[in-house]
């Protein structure tokens, strides 16, 4: 007998069997849940907003490091003397680094502020700080830079819209952009309630998080659609049940490797890289939530039903004049 | 036969693989520390290189190599420390004809040279430097235009012996008065002759003509504007001593300038954000400057003040502008004083020795004109203001007549006259720039972020490949071979393409790896639940990769259209992010459905199989 290798069982994971959880019988939970958290989020983007980065609103961004932790108070009161009033001062990451921001000036030439800025730091000090980040954006650029990233949300949102509903049907499309813009709302919502800075990297992140989102969800309604034309004795709520539930094994892996990549960015991708991880991690969270528990809803409460997604039967037409 | 690749189908995955290999090969090579040396203009001789080659040995720095290819030399040095030291050396020996740059020269073998492979090109988030946006303002260009018209016009005019009143500007346009009526047809075929950029409008006044710069001109000046800022740009950046920099236009009118390992940004902001231009007046000697000073200045006349703060009084025509110096280099003159030695073009010679000879023994002042660029905030909103600043920088008595090549003198140390030579040599700027976005980023960080970038990149794979070997065992091992032949062929094309790496672009290809097992999971839970169903292993696997296929087309292709609208919009670092993410998406496909499929019908193809390893 050859010899077999398998692993060994202390290693074996309980499999996942097919489940059969009633999603959309309980939907209303989900919906309900939902609601409340989008309303929070919107409230919370409508009265505190989002903290938006100096890539959008223009201004300076210094980072410096020092070989030993720094005295933030000190410098504080330095650019206090030498005029910047408006700086703000925070460690960024570790102790020894520090990030400085200023906002847009009244009379200071903007390009030349941080050279200014970084020669009244380094007045009279004996281990000058090492310049690592300068970021200047100008007020225009921090405009065009907003109109962009708001275009290329609506340019992708409408791109996938049409795409899914030549795909599917357009009560899927609808489905999919809400349950897509769920995910975008309470991300966004986080993001407002926790004060974190947005900024270019972080729309980046929301926008592969829309293509993340949408990935999941097409995946349950490919299999939705799928029974619809295999399973003709189910009501349409029982279909998407169960293809819910055959597709909740793929939902929650596909789901849980990308959260172990980004757990790993988060954890070892640096400070910069943060915000653009955080992001995904959330979304990636409510994207699996909302392509289980909200996509199907929703495309059924538009209204779908087998009928919308039937393949035209051209053979019957075929036969039918036949005698 | 189920489960079978064809031969031919086998060997182009695997050349397909090796080739992927070979290009991402260079990615593993480092960089040697070099420093680059080239004439501005010529290529360098045998015997120049010797010498410098000779020079640098004086140094004791030791030479690792030193090359000499297409008349520039390219020496690698050990460390940066002798980079810097072979650098300043050089740069004190060679003077201001040669641009000697400082560089990291990449040690890929030749052979893999020859065949094109090229390592990734790091954004500078990873490798650090300089990202200069620059608008221009064409607006102002086209103000130019109009001034040097109306003085054109003038001289037009009195050769052509048409009598006018006046000569004025008025709300965008020039309005020429006659004296007579009768003279306008002459004027009109004057102006149909050697003014075809304007449009001419004829208002009641019968002896008045109204000229306006056409828009078709106007948008040539705008466009001539922001083509001769690159140019300058690219010879001010080439003084700088840059090794790879990226000029582009971006835009209708603004200009990105990257310069990979610049540290002294405040340096590189001096030369390429400061608009300077100059201006050549006579001196207006015959009337009161102090009437001037309390706000009555002669017509014809302006007032200025010299950088001692004196007032002193020009005439208002100019003599020559900035752009018609085509090079100025900084020099000491007979008695040790420094100076600057220009030269000027056609248009300009010839203004200027018409007008030497007429005024022989007149001072003549010139004017720097800088133009410097504030962001206020006026009632809340944004206001960028420009404020010109016009100096007298020297007056000088005209000693004889000249017209294409004279010194300018005066100036206070021959740091002032290195830098004014700098500004006029590479041009003086059609249009005034204007910094309007910077990001620099320090060595230091460069080299971190491309740490932090691996190390996150290292532990996210380890886990996804770790979690699918355990979950999906064999099958899960397969899926993970595809995953890294993934990598390697982003890594490939990236390299290919020579597009940016940014740190979000290393984001994108972390991402990348968390969702290309995507596919493989889609078909793996597919196979196991036609075993469920009680499907044979075999017909299993054909069944799971032929259902499967449809779903992730779909799901990847909108992934992808997110993916490209990110591409369209974004910018720099996003932009990066967008490509590693596309690439990603497009190989992870070919790998986790035609790469793990060749595995699986090698282990299980054509052969009888109780159980899948799943």
């Amino acid at each position: 007998m050859p010899a077999h290798f398998t692993l060994k069982p202390s290693f074996r994971i309980q499999k996942m069997k097919t489940t059969n959880i009633n999603f959309i019988g309980n939907r209303h939970i989900a919906l309900i849940f939902s609601g409340v958290l989008s309303l929070i989020s919107i409230i919370s983007l409508a009265t505190q907003g989002l903290h938006m980065g100096i890539d959008f609103t223009g201004g300076t961004l210094i980072e410096v490091g020092y070989q030993q932790p720094a005295d933030l108070n000190a410098l504080r009161q330095k650019l206090d003397a030498e005029g910047f009033e408006s700086a703000t001062v925070q460690n960024f990451g570790t102790a020894k680094d520090v990030l400085i921001r200023l906002k847009l000036q009244e009379g200071v030439s903007s390009a030349d502020l941080s050279t200014k800025v970084l020669e009244s730091i380094n007045k009279d000090v004996a281990t000058p700080a090492s310049l690592r980040r300068v970021e200047f954006v100008g007020p225009q650029v921090g405009d065009d830079l907003a109109e962009d990233g708001f275009l290329a949300l609506l340019y992708s949102s409408l791109a996938i819209l049409v795409y899914i509903a030549w795909r599917f049907e357009w009560k899927f499309s609808l489905g999919a952009i809400i349950a897509t813009f769920h995910d975008v709302i309470v991300t966004l919502g986080l993001f407002s309630l926790l004060g974190l800075e947005f900024d270019l990297t972080v729309l980046a992140a929301v926008l592969a998080l829309i293509g993340y989102s949408l990935n999941d969800t097409i995946v349950v309604y490919d299999r939705i659609r799928e029974n619809f034309r295999a399973l003709r004795d189910k009501s349409t709520e029982e279909i998407m049940n169960i293809s819910v539930n055959v597709t909740l094994s793929r939902t929650i892996m596909t789901s849980l490797t990308v959260l172990l990549v980004l757990v790993s960015l988060f954890f070892l991708g640096g400070e910069t890289i943060h915000n653009f991880a955080l992001v995904l991690l959330f979304g990636v969270f409510f994207g699996t939530y909302s392509s289980i528990f909200i996509a199907s809803p929703a495309a059924l409460m538009l209204g779908i039903s087998p009928a919308d997604l039937m393949i035209p039967l051209k053979d019957n037409s075929d036969i039918a004049h036949l005698p | 036969m189920q489960n079978h690749f064809s031969l031919w189908k086998n060997i182009s995955i695997i050349v397909m693989f090796l080739i992927s290999i070979i290009y991402s090969l260079p990615n593993l090579y480092g960089d040697d520390p070099a420093v680059q040396i080239s004439h501005i203009v010529n290529k360098l001789t045998q015997a120049q290189a010797s010498d410098i080659e000779a020079t640098i040995k004086t140094t004791g720095a030791p030479l690792k190599t030193f090359e000499f290819k297409n008349g520039k030399v390219l020496a690698r040095l050990t460390n940066a420390d002798d980079q810097m030291k072979v650098a300043d050396l050089l740069r004190d020996k060679m003077g201001n004809d040669y641009t000697v740059a400082l560089n990291l020269a990449p040690t890929t073998p030749a052979w893999l040279q020859s065949i094109g492979a090229k390592a990734m090109y790091l954004g500078l988030d990873l490798r650090g430097g300089v990202h200069f946006l620059l608008e221009v303002d064409t607006d102002a260009a086209v103000k130019q235009a109009e001034e040097r018209y109306n003085d054109d016009l003038r001289l037009a005019l009195r050769d052509a012996k048409i009598h006018y009143q006046a000569i004025s500007k008025d709300s965008g346009f020039i309005k020429i008065t006659l004296k007579s009526a009768d003279e306008k047809p002459e004027l009109l075929l004057l102006l149909n002759k050697d003014f075809h950029g304007l449009t001419v409008k004829e208002p009641e006044a019968a002896e008045q003509v109204w000229l306006q710069i056409s828009e078709t001109d106007a948008r040539e000046i705008k466009k001539f504007a922001v083509a001769q800022n690159m140019t300058t740009l690219r010879n001010r950046v080439n003084e700088l001593g840059v090794a790879e920099p990226v000029i582009q236009q971006q835009g209708e009118n603004r200009i990105m300038v990257q310069l990979p390992g610049v540290q002294d940004t405040s340096r590189a902001k001096e030369i390429l954000g400061t608009t300077a231009t100059l201006e050549y007046r006579l001196v207006d000697t015959e009337h009161d400057v102090q009437q001037a000073v309390s706000g009555h200045s002669p017509i014809g006349s302006r007032l200025y003040y010299e950088k001692n703060g004196n007032p002193i009084l020009l005439d208002k025509r100019i003599i020559i502008t900035g752009d018609q110096i085509v090079d100025a280099s900084s020099s000491s003159d007979d008695d040790g004083r420094p100076s600057v030695s220009i030269s000027l073009n056609g248009i300009g010679a010839s203004k200027m020795g018409k007008l030497t000879q007429i005024s022989i023994g007149k001072p003549m002042a010139v004017v720097f004109i800088e133009y410097k660029n504030e962001t206020r905030i006026v009632n809340g909103q944004k206001v960028r203001h420009k404020e010109k600043v016009e100096k007298v920088i020297s007056v000088a008595t005209i000693q004889g007549v000249f017209s294409k090549r004279f010194q300018t003198t005066g100036l206070d140390s021959p740091q002032e006259a290195r830098n004014l030579s700098l500004l006029l040599r590479a041009g003086a700027l059609a249009a005034p720039v204007d910094i309007v976005e910077e990001r620099t980023v320090g060595p230091s960080l460069g080299q971190d972020n491309i740490n932090k970038g691996m190390m996150s990149f290292i532990v996210g794979f380890a886990l996804v490949v770790l979690f699918m070997a355990v979950y999906y065992k064999l099958f899960g091992m397969i899926a993970n071979a595809a995953l890294a032949f993934n990598v390697v062929i982003v890594v490939a094309v990236l390299s290919m393409l020579q597009a940016t790496l940014t740190l979000p672009g290393i984001a994108g290809i972390i991402l990348t790896v968390g969702m290309s097992v995507d596919a493989n999971v889609l078909i793996f839970e597919r196979i196991k639940e036609e075993i469920n169903n009680g499907n044979t292993p075999q017909s299993s696997i054909f069944s799971g990769y032929d259902k499967a296929f449809a779903t992730i087309l779909d799901s990847h292709f909108t992934n992808l259209v997110v993916a490209i609208v990110l591409f369209a919009f974004g910018t720099g670092s996003v932009k990066g992010f967008a490509v590693t993410l596309i690439i990603g998406i497009l190989s992870s496909m070919f790998t986790a459905i035609t790469g793990t499929r060749m595995i699986i019908n090698w282990i299980y193809g054509d052969k009888h199989v109780e159980k899948l390893s799943i």
